[in-house]
């Protein structure tokens, strides 16, 4: 079985060759079949190895050192994809997928352009198939199968993580595609409207993807490992972060590229640097050079094919862009004052905040090569990324409000006035009853700012509330996602301002305070699920007379992975979560106790909602955009 | 607007953005970026700095953990030299934290003896040593 998934694998690496080949040539007709079938090649393979997990094959090497019998069978579906071979095939596959749905798809009308399109995902395929059955093979067998397999990482047992490495490739991979457009455009010399809305429409959905991939990473590290915190600045989040922010200036700049013309070259190098950060993301966590969770592929020599690859598409891409570049007409004539000044402005921020980011992710790299190991923690992204950010996000709502080409007037529009007001009567009411430092006040102002400003403009482009439903989706998403910044702004400060954490020591029967309530620790016991077993605390917690909860945190130890993970409980209160991890039972001169680490995280499901809405708002314009260009044909 | 000028004005306004953020990360990185050593290195370096922010490594000498009341615990990181420091730290361990195994805390001496730790790392998986530990080949030579 296992083999012939090998061999079709090899089937898909001919067909994307000659999807290359005949994309590169110039024939539609012939680049789309083989687009297709490098697609189905490349699924039959993906589904006999998740076939070889379900089955717990252990003659296959892969399967043997990420499976086990006794893991449910969701977790064995999603072993597939929990580590670096299996990743890579699925890398594999989604990158085919977008080849096939493109060659499908598009209708521009300008067949060269499309087949050079495709031929350049299929460049983009072949690469990613070569890397996949020659450095990391999923399809090998050992010689003498063991009786069991060594097991998924426990920490990635769980429902956030099997889905969210699917999500973040969609999303990374998605601006391969988009990257294919631009370069194929590079070629042509031409990025004209029509290419700006084409490729708006395949910037779209890879962003929301992405954004759906890291808030769900996000989440898991909430909830499964037990530190309270959502975002970590771990290199991995970085690595996905930065292809988000890159994607959030592309979609901004093609905006403009589609409406008025502009931006053109600049869209089209945004588009090849969102591909590049992508391969970058995928270089940091898979060759091993920075430390992470995620680091499951220590190997350099993957690492330098990475890297490899990176050159070869990004410095194609970026040549090309510099010799072809000064082909590509402007549009129409604008002014620093004007909507498409503010996008600039906007796009430049965005990318140096990328770079910042960078930087703190790379920094350790460099104090290693000069022998002085080092880290970069969250106080220097708190310091870097986030004024100037914050710089970006100020002006938001004022640059929605000026007119393409040139702003008749500078000066604050009343409206804005009062959006101000009201924002900072925000902030000063937090200051005033829950003394807010002024920094955390600063940020509640932006993210009403934010809020209050987006809703503003909605109310203005639709003259009266009566009226909104008559706007346009994409005036509805473009709402949705910016206030969804604020909603998430908001819930971050919020988060981190008051947030409350505590170590607690308890013994049986003992009763602690903990912000307004009172944990008690009735009884711990030991239980066994389907691959673990685990200690389990059970603690009431009261809060004055009638309201009373009972938490059920556990310690569990996976045997076949030798490795014990925390499965924090947490309560759900509308003002926040109270969250309690159960630590060691100590024992001490005087007896001993249990350690649990508390927390009371207020607001905290503003920042997955916040989340939620820049997705939802992305979803509301790409359906916009699909209905617009319909009504236009 | 002459296309010419709009990009100057371009240039000019991403360089001045490049500066402040460039500033603002040399500041950063000066005020954050926590030098790492082993309690050798630190040994070879003229010993340790009371009261500046670094990250100690090495591996939790075998029955040297204590705890204390109200979750405090003391244990001593020692590596492949003959070192020792004595850490002190407040709070739940990681999952992975146990004796013998290898572990990076961040945090200050008190005294020239006494590391005081704010966060502490350990190793994320049996075949995980920390990174650190790892480049600057120290090597695991106590069981677990």
């Amino acid at each position: 079985m296992i083999e012939f998934g090998h061999f079709i694998a090899f089937v898909a690496l001919a067909t994307a060759m000659g999807q290359t080949y005949w994309g590169f040539t110039g024939d539609r007709r012939r680049s789309t079949q083989s687009a297709i079938i490098a697609f189905g090649a490349t699924a039959v393979a993906f589904v006999l190895l998740i076939l070889a997990f379900l089955r717990s094959d252990f003659s296959v090497a892969l399967v043997a050192n990420n499976s086990h019998t006794l893991k449910p069978w969701i977790y064995k579906l999603a072993g597939t994809w929990g580590n670096h071979e299996g990743s890579m095939l699925l890398w594999c596959l989604v990158t085919a997928g977008f080849g096939a749905l493109g060659a499908y798809k598009l209708n521009t009308g300008r067949d060269v352009f499309e087949s050079r399109a495709i031929g350049i995902q299929g460049f983009i395929l072949t690469g990613a198939l070569a890397y996949l059955l020659f450095a990391s093979n999923p399809f090998l067998r050992i010689e003498n199968p063991p009786l069991e397999g060594a097991s998924l990482n426990p920490l990635l047992q769980d429902p956030a993580l099997a889905l969210h490495p699917p999500f973040l490739y969609l999303g990374y991979v998605g601006y391969s595609f988009v990257f294919a457009l631009a370069a194929s455009a590079l070629i042509d010399g031409r990025a004209d409207r029509l290419w700006a809305s084409v490729t708006r429409k395949w910037a779209m959905p890879a962003f929301i993807l992405l954004t759906i991939g890291i808030a769900m990473g996000s989440y898991w590290a909430y909830y499964e490992l037990g530190w309270g915190g959502w975002w970590f600045w771990d290199p991995v989040e970085n690595a996905s972060f930065m292809p988000w922010l890159i994607g959030a200036a592309l979609l901004h700049s093609l905006v403009v590229t589609e409406k008025r013309g502009s931006f053109a070259g600049w869209s089209v190098l945004l588009a090849v640097l969102a591909f590049c950060f992508s391969i970058l993301g995928a270089f940091l966590v898979r060759s091993g050079v920075l430390t992470s969770v995620h680091a499951f592929a220590i190997d350099p020599l993957r690492g330098s094919l990475l890297l490899f690859g990176l050159g070869i598409f990004g410095g194609s891409a970026l040549l090309l862009y510099a010799l072809r570049a000064g082909k590509i007409r402007g549009g129409k004539d604008w002014y620093f004052a004007s909507r498409e000044g503010g996008i600039a402005a906007n796009n430049v921020v965005l990318i140096v905040a990328t770079l910042t980011i960078l930087l703190g992710t790379v920094f350790p790299l460099i104090g290693e090569a000069v022998d002085s190991p080092m880290s970069v923690g969250e106080p220097y992204f708190h310091l870097t990324f986030v004024p100037i950010m914050a710089l970006a996000l100020l002006v938001l709502p004022v640059v929605q409000d000026w007119n393409w080409g040139k702003v008749s007037r500078l000066r604050l529009s009343r409206r804005l006035w009062v959006v101000l007001g009201c924002s900072v009567f925000v902030g000063v009411i937090s200051t005033v009853l829950f003394s807010a430092s002024w920094l955390s006040a600063f940020g509640l102002i932006l993210g009403s700012w934010l809020i209050l400003g987006s809703l503003s403009e909605f109310h203005r482009r639709a003259v009266h509330w009566s009226k909104v439903f008559r706007l346009s989706l994409r005036v509805w998403g473009m709402t949705v996602a910016h206030a969804g910044i604020g909603v998430f702004i908001l819930g971050a400060v919020v988060e981190s301002s008051w947030r409350l954490e505590e170590t607690v020591t308890l013994d049986i029967g003992e009763q602690r305070k903990f912000a307004d309530w009172t944990l008690t620790l009735d009884k711990v016991e030991s239980i066994e699920g389907p691959n673990w077993y685990a200690q389990q605390a059970t603690i009431t917690a009261q809060k004055g007379t009638n309201l009373s909860s009972v938490l059920k945190p556990q310690r569990r130890f996976y045997p076949a992975a030798q490795m014990p993970t925390t499965e924090t409980a947490i309560l759900k209160r509308p003002i926040g979560d109270i969250y309690i991890a159960l630590g060691d039972f100590r024992e001490t001169s005087t007896g001993g106790y249990y350690v649990f680490r508390t927390y009371f995280n207020p607001f905290i499901g503003l920042v997955f909602f916040g989340a939620g809405l820049i997705a939802s708002g992305g979803l509301l314009s790409l359906v916009g955009s699909f209905k617009q260009s319909k009504t236009s044909n | 607007m002459r296309p010419r000028t709009r990009r100057l004005r371009i240039v000019i306004f991403s360089a001045l953005l490049l500066l402040l953020a460039g500033w603002l990360a040399i500041f950063a990185l000066r005020l954050n970026a926590n030098l790492f050593y082993t309690p050798s290195s630190l040994a070879e370096r003229g010993g340790p700095v009371v009261g500046k922010k670094i990250k100690l490594g090495g591996f939790v000498e075998i029955g040297s953990l204590k705890f204390g009341e109200d979750a405090e615990m003391t244990f001593v990181v020692t590596d492949e030299g003959n070192e020792k420091i004595t850490v002190e730290f407040q709070g739940l361990a990681p999952d992975l934290f146990r004796e013998g195994s290898g572990v990076v805390s961040t945090g200050a001496f008190i005294t020239p003896k006494i590391f005081e730790a704010e966060s502490l790392l350990a190793k994320h998986d049996e075949n995980y040593v920390p990174r650190e530990l790892k480049s600057s080949k120290y090597t695991k030579q106590t069981n677990d």
